[in-house]
């Protein structure tokens, strides 16, 4: 299989930050809103940059959605930023009516999403939120690996009309994609090919599933890994061409099993061509204070895990 | 009866100014609120009769707006915002009979495939509107967005939302207070429709809302009252809001008015707030509203 490396580990929300500030300096209608967290967001060279356009709403998350959806009649690109729990949950209705069934161009940008949020414990950690947004109709939903990924969704969702949800977290994790590469949204990105199964994977479990990928490889399994950035619009080519290939799927992500990545696929792959098919996700619980590494572990969505879903599927092809 | 005003759109800077003239719009429209929920045996006329004259007065007078040339972005007009998106049919009648779609699209109001939903939305490409509400507590946070977007735009136009008395109960609406204050966000007249009735009865008995005038004050607002079924104060106190803006506060209208005002029978009763006239009890409302302009 290809072999990825990396030099530094980087969080995902700086990559926001960089892309924020980026498409800024492009841009003159696009605007920041943020809720008391504009360090935690990486939102503060963009507020220094450009202060007539940096919104600090307090916190205030539901009023902060609507200013945003206000902000659209003029003109302007709306980039929110708060952590994903009250980024969605939390104003789950302002989004809808507000945003989504007003289709507005608000970029909801969420971070501290997941397990991986850490210490601060279950209020904070949400595992809804993919499920939350990929309901609403019209909803973009893009969920990167890395820090050049989250920085090239950022600058990607510039140029992109219509509702959009951002997930990205909070630990340094492998900055392992190419910087250079452009975001496209709704396109699968292929990391490596094989022939046994597919591992379909989104946000922090992309690097997991790489880890998994060459434990698979000195055992002699060949795993083709795609990564999901978009799970919505879902890149159902993508998918179907490589099920068709290996008839198995694993999927992995940080998020609840229902509603998530998971979710979406096992739908499509129910419909068009059913296959075994394991899933890598938090089942139907919620998390606690502890390390991000401890968590991940604690709750099944580590490397080890990913390597005994497949090892389970590859029994029931 | 059609006056010359109808039979020609209206046009930007150019309002109508005869109170007379607007008396008899609120009187039109009344009609067509009472046959657009009469027609589906659904919907809600009692705060759509009683911010009626608030309506038209905003639509036909103080509003520099373009009906026939409708866009999203309202780019150098006045914006108005419904958050208490349930009084949808006197919205529709003001948007209608100014200009922004046929009148005789009134008549589809709440029935299947119609653009004129229960409640307002964008959803539909119903010209005049810029965000669906009714989900109450939302549309104050809205203006202020738009309202800055003016300000980023250099655009000295105002931007104008109505809220129900009921719907300030909503927590979001003082989070969005609190904010418009802060940000002095002075470019935004918001009105309070305080007809003192809520679905489950009186306000003050539901969840009294206390000293408004007191509570929006302390804000950081500058508040101002009037009677809103007298076209000629609506107009006049509108016109002295207007000169509050631009001095670094938000300005707050609270609006006294009487929940089905104009029909003997549904004046100042909680019962009308959601409910549909019968045939004869429309018939009855008919009798007391002079048709001006024509029926829809």
């Amino acid at each position: 299989m290809k072999k990825f490396t990396y030099t530094e580990k980087k969080d995902t929300r700086s990559g926001f930050g960089a892309g924020l500030l980026d498409i800024g300096k492009k841009n003159p209608n696009v605007v920041a809103l943020c809720a008391d967290l504009t360090g935690s967001l990486k939102m503060d060279a963009f507020e220094k940059e450009f202060p007539e356009r940096f919104i600090q709403c307090g916190i205030a998350e539901a009023n902060m959605i609507g200013v945003a959806a206000g902000l659209t009649i003029g003109g302007k690109i709306p980039f929110t930023g708060t952590f994903a729990n009250f980024s969605t949950g939390r104003v789950y209705d302002q989004i809808r009516q507000s945003v989504a069934y007003s289709n507005k161009n608000v970029k909801i940008c969420a971070s501290h999403a997941g397990l991986t949020l850490g210490e601060d414990g279950a209020t904070h950690q949400i595992l809804e939120d993919i499920g939350l947004m990929k309901m609403l109709p019209g909803m973009t939903v893009i969920c990167p690996c890395d820090y050049n990924q989250t920085k090239a969704a950022t600058i990607a969702l510039e140029k992109h009309v219509g509702p959009a949800y951002l997930r990205f977290g909070r630990p340094a994790v492998p900055n392992f994609t190419d910087a250079a590469t452009p975001f496209e949204i709704g396109k699968a990105q292929i990391l490596t090919e094989g022939k046994d199964v597919s591992i379909f994977a989104t946000g922090h479990l992309v690097w997991k599933a790489i880890e998994a990928c060459e434990i698979l490889e000195a055992k002699g399994i060949s795993c083709e890994l795609i990564n999901i950035h978009t799970i919505k619009p879902l890149d159902e080519k993508a998918i179907l061409a490589s099920v068709r290939k290996t008839k198995c799927v694993v999927t992995a992500e940080e998020h609840q099993r229902n509603g998530g990545l998971g979710d979406s696929i096992a739908q499509l792959l129910s419909k068009e061509f059913p296959v075994p098919i394991e899933m890598v996700a938090v089942n139907d619980s919620f998390g606690e204070s502890g390390t991000p590494s401890e968590l991940m572990t604690k709750y099944g969505i580590d490397t080890p895990n990913v390597v005994s879903a497949v090892e389970k599927v590859l029994m029931r092809k | 009866m059609t006056t010359e005003i109808f039979s020609s759109p209206i046009k930007i800077n150019s309002p109508v100014k005869s109170t007379d003239e607007l008396k008899k719009i609120c009187s039109q429209v009344r009609r067509d609120i009472l046959r657009m929920v009469h027609a589906p045996q659904s919907g809600h006329p009692g705060g759509s009769l009683g911010c009626t004259e608030f309506l038209v007065a905003l639509y036909f007078s103080i509003m520099k707006h373009n009906p026939k040339k409708f866009t999203m972005n309202g780019i150098v007009e006045d914006i108005f915002f419904l958050s208490n998106g349930h009084i949808s049919a006197a919205w529709y009648s003001v948007l209608a009979r100014s200009g922004y779609f046929p009148i005789k699209e009134l008549a589809t109001f709440r029935k299947l495939n119609t653009r004129l939903q229960g409640h307002p939305t964008t959803h539909e490409g119903l010209e005049g509107i810029r965000v669906a509400s009714g989900s109450l507590g939302q549309g104050m946070s809205v203006a202020c967005g738009t309202a800055l977007a003016k300000k980023l735009n250099k655009d000295s136009q105002l931007v104008f939302s109505l809220h129900g008395d009921g719907e300030i109960q909503e927590g979001q609406i003082w989070e969005a207070a609190m904010f418009a204050s802060a940000r002095k966000i002075d470019n935004l007249i918001s009105t309070i429709d305080w007809n003192g009735q809520q679905i489950d009865g009186a306000v003050d008995k539901v969840m009294p809302l206390g000293d408004l005038k007191a509570k929006w004050t302390a804000f950081g607002w500058d508040v101002l009252e009037m009677n809103g079924n007298k076209i000629e104060e609506v107009i006049s106190v509108i016109e002295e809001a207007k000169k509050h803006t631009g001095k670094g506060k938000p300005v707050m209208i609270l609006m006294k008015t009487e929940m089905g005002h104009g029909v003997d029978f549904m004046v100042n009763s909680h019962k009308w707030h959601g409910v549909a006239p019968n045939d004869e009890q429309l018939q009855n409302a008919l009798a007391q509203l002079p048709e001006t302009l024509g029926d829809y």
